[in-house]
């Protein structure tokens, strides 16, 4: 029988791979990596509290199919910029990216 | 150690091992296929929690979907095939630091709650989760308006990434 | 119950029997005999992929007027092994700059996203790898898999023209995922529930009478997913040189070879279960599963002709057409059928079997003409704007040799 502690740590150290990807990558695209690690542990603290909790309350699982529609909307928007940066400052170093408009 | 333990433990271990990799590794579409193998973890362990609807969508959306959008974006946004200089910031150590930190935090203050050491109690016989969501999506008591505003967000999000990288010619 | 009636759970039990005589816990004994059956199960579909083999070579001859390999054994039946000792002889290069991990994995994983799909075939009543009650979404995340697999090939060969052709082919699998997965639904909605052992068991009018043009927008989604012609744009020997498996020589390009052939017997068998009634055969399931196993595997044939047919008669559709015709024609057509499916079941529920079916079936061939007639005026107009200019200097010419 497995405890609830040992899901939720599992998500602590997923978000935790998750907030250092974003915070230490210099390409955009890699810290958008770091970014779906964190939304994957989110979706597993809600699917063990689900679980654990009462299994005949579905609100666990929609709210993380809610957040699969979002992580995807996210990722989609969020890749379209990274191209459309690239093709006019032909980078997508996130520290050279840093002039609006010259 | 039971073996429902046991099976935990290899998918955590494995899901967490190839986290660290997506997260550390210097070859960019090594590490979008290192989060392929991240996801098909986390699918598994909502295989485990008896979660399988969850499951099988997470495998058709973020795997047959989202990793495959991460790997054309890498293979679109680069000169030639091989990642050239560092792939880390000048400050990543601040960023590790904040990291462990955020882990650490979040570990003390589960331990201060009650619940931690629950344990799951059994499925009652009959229960079909595939008919609950649904219902639970789609009554008017239930969680339809969150539906529909996520389908509208949907939508949004199509017409913004086709509009944003839209090639004008 | 006898070795005819339910054979896989006397041989299970006679197994189990064995095992726990030598002092195996009964758990780990369970856990052999899965293992086991799962063994079983890839072995013969292996030895039917052979086959396959053979029937595609005699059937594309047969089309093209000739007569096939006939010469190594009686009709030529020894052929595809001969093609196999010939494959697995062959040098395993590994191109130079390629990425040899992902190369190497790559043909695994699309062999593996082919195999996992025969874990939710109903072959029998009592014959089914898991009874999943996805079992509809899980043919999706195989066919994601086996997406995924495309692509790693084609980026680790260090070639252009690899990594072009599975783009291509990615993209097209992608797109065609979203028609496909909405005539997945229709099935659905007139069984209740997304299992396939449930889908069989509820088709006492088969679901193709139903929703005839959900079968066809089924089947014209799965060969776009195949990657087979006329959708073949990644493999056209004409434009890419064989696409993402140019640098796959030997047994990798067996596995990839083989892995289509043996996806495309597979989503012949899966049309057969959504749409013409699975292993059902007016009660002939009843007697023995023997012959419910025959059963599926005639239709799947059946289905396998006529993707086979369809490659070996039309011609390769362009890319940007291809995906025109996804995202313009079928993704809507998919969508509105659907709604009318959805409200057509809701207000005829309750009526007599022959009303609903006939009343279905209307609905269906009303939904498809509509679409043809939009069709076709769109098309009228694109060809008056293109002959517009074209006749005009067609009578030029004309006047000039006179």
């Amino acid at each position: 029988m497995v405890p609830l502690s040992w899901y939720l740590i599992f998500a602590a150290a997923l978000f935790s791979l998750g907030l250092f990807g974003a915070l230490s990558r210099r390409n955009a695209v890699a810290i958008l990596l770091g970014i779906e690690l964190m939304l994957n542990s989110v979706n597993i603290n809600l699917a063990a509290f689900w679980r654990y909790g009462d299994v005949l309350n579905m609100t666990g699982q929609v709210f993380a199919i809610i957040v699969f529609a979002v992580a995807a909307a996210e990722v989609s928007v969020g890749l379209a910029l990274v191209i459309s940066v690239y093709r006019r400052r032909n980078t997508v170093v996130a520290d050279e990216i840093d002039m609006m408009k010259w | 150690m039971t073996g429902e333990q046991i099976v935990f433990l290899v998918v955590a271990l494995f899901t967490l091992a190839s986290g660290f990799m997506v997260v550390t590794t210097r070859n960019l579409v090594h590490a979008a296929l290192w989060l392929v193998a991240t996801l098909f973890g986390v699918a598994v362990t909502y295989g485990l929690l008896n979660a399988n609807f969850l499951a099988v969508v997470q495998v058709v959306v973020y795997i047959g979907a989202i990793a495959i959008l991460f790997i054309f974006a890498v293979m679109l946004t680069r000169k030639d095939m091989r990642d050239q200089g560092p792939q880390m910031n000048r400050n990543w150590w601040v960023g590790a630091i904040l990291a462990v930190l955020t882990f650490v935090g979040l570990f003390f203050l589960l331990q201060g709650w009650s619940g931690m050491s629950m344990l799951a109690k059994d499925i009652p016989l009959g229960f079909d989760a595939v008919t609950e969501i649904g219902n639970a999506l789609t009554s008017p008591d239930a969680y339809v308006l969150p539906f529909e505003i996520a389908s509208v967000l949907l939508v949004a999000a199509l017409v913004g990434a086709v509009y944003v990288a839209f090639n004008r010619k | 119950m006898s070795f005819l009636n339910d054979p896989l759970k006397v041989a299970a039990d006679w197994l189990l029997g064995i095992f726990t005589g030598w002092g195996m816990p009964v758990t780990a004994a369970l856990i052999l005999i899965g293992f086991l059956g799962v063994l079983l199960l890839i072995s013969l579909l292996m030895v039917l992929d052979i086959f396959l083999v053979w029937v595609e070579r005699k059937v594309v001859a047969r089309f093209q007027d000739r007569l096939g390999p006939n010469r190594v054994g009686p009709w030529g039946l020894i052929q595809p092994f001969a093609d196999i000792i010939k494959l697995i002889i062959k040098e395993d290069t590994t191109p130079g700059g390629a990425d040899k991990v992902v190369y190497n994995l790559a043909p695994m994983l699309s062999m593996m996203s082919v195999l996992i799909l025969w874990a939710v075939v109903p072959l029998a009543p009592t014959m089914l790898g898991v009874d999943l009650n996805i079992g509809v979404l899980y043919i999706i995340a195989a066919g994601a898999i086996g997406a995924l697999s495309i692509i790693m090939a084609g980026w680790s060969s260090n070639n252009k023209f690899a990594l072009i052709g599975a783009f291509r082919q990615v993209a097209v699998m992608v797109s065609f995922e979203v028609p496909m997965l909405t005539m997945l639904l229709i099935p659905t909605i007139f069984a209740g529930s997304m299992g396939m052992g449930a889908i069989t068991e509820s088709q006492d009018v088969w679901f193709f009478f139903l929703a005839p043009l959900a079968a066809v927008i089924f089947l014209i989604a799965a060969i776009a997913e195949l990657g087979r012609a006329p959708f073949d744009m990644a493999e056209g020997e004409s434009e890419l040189v064989s696409g993402y498996n140019i640098e796959y020589s030997g047994m990798k390009f067996g596995m990839f070879y083989a892995g289509e052939l043996l996806h495309a017997f597979t989503f012949g068998g899966f049309w057969a279960i959504l749409f013409f009634g699975g292993y059902r055969f007016f009660g002939l399931e009843k007697v023995s599963p023997f012959l419910a196993i025959a059963t599926i595997l005639f239709k799947a044939f059946v289905g396998y002709f006529i993707i086979m047919w369809i490659k070996y008669t039309l011609l390769r559709i362009r890319i940007d057409h291809m995906l025109a015709f996804n995202w313009k024609f079928l993704t809507p057509l998919a969508f509105t059928l659907l709604m009318v499916t959805a409200l057509m079941n809701a207000l005829l529920a309750g009526t007599p079997t022959w009303l609903y079916v006939s009343l279905m079936f209307l609905s269906n061939v009303v939904v498809a003409w509509i679409a043809l007639e939009i069709a076709r005026t769109y098309s009228r107009r694109e060809r008056e704007k293109v002959e517009g200019s074209k006749a005009g200097s067609l009578v030029e010419i004309e006047a000039a040799h006179q």
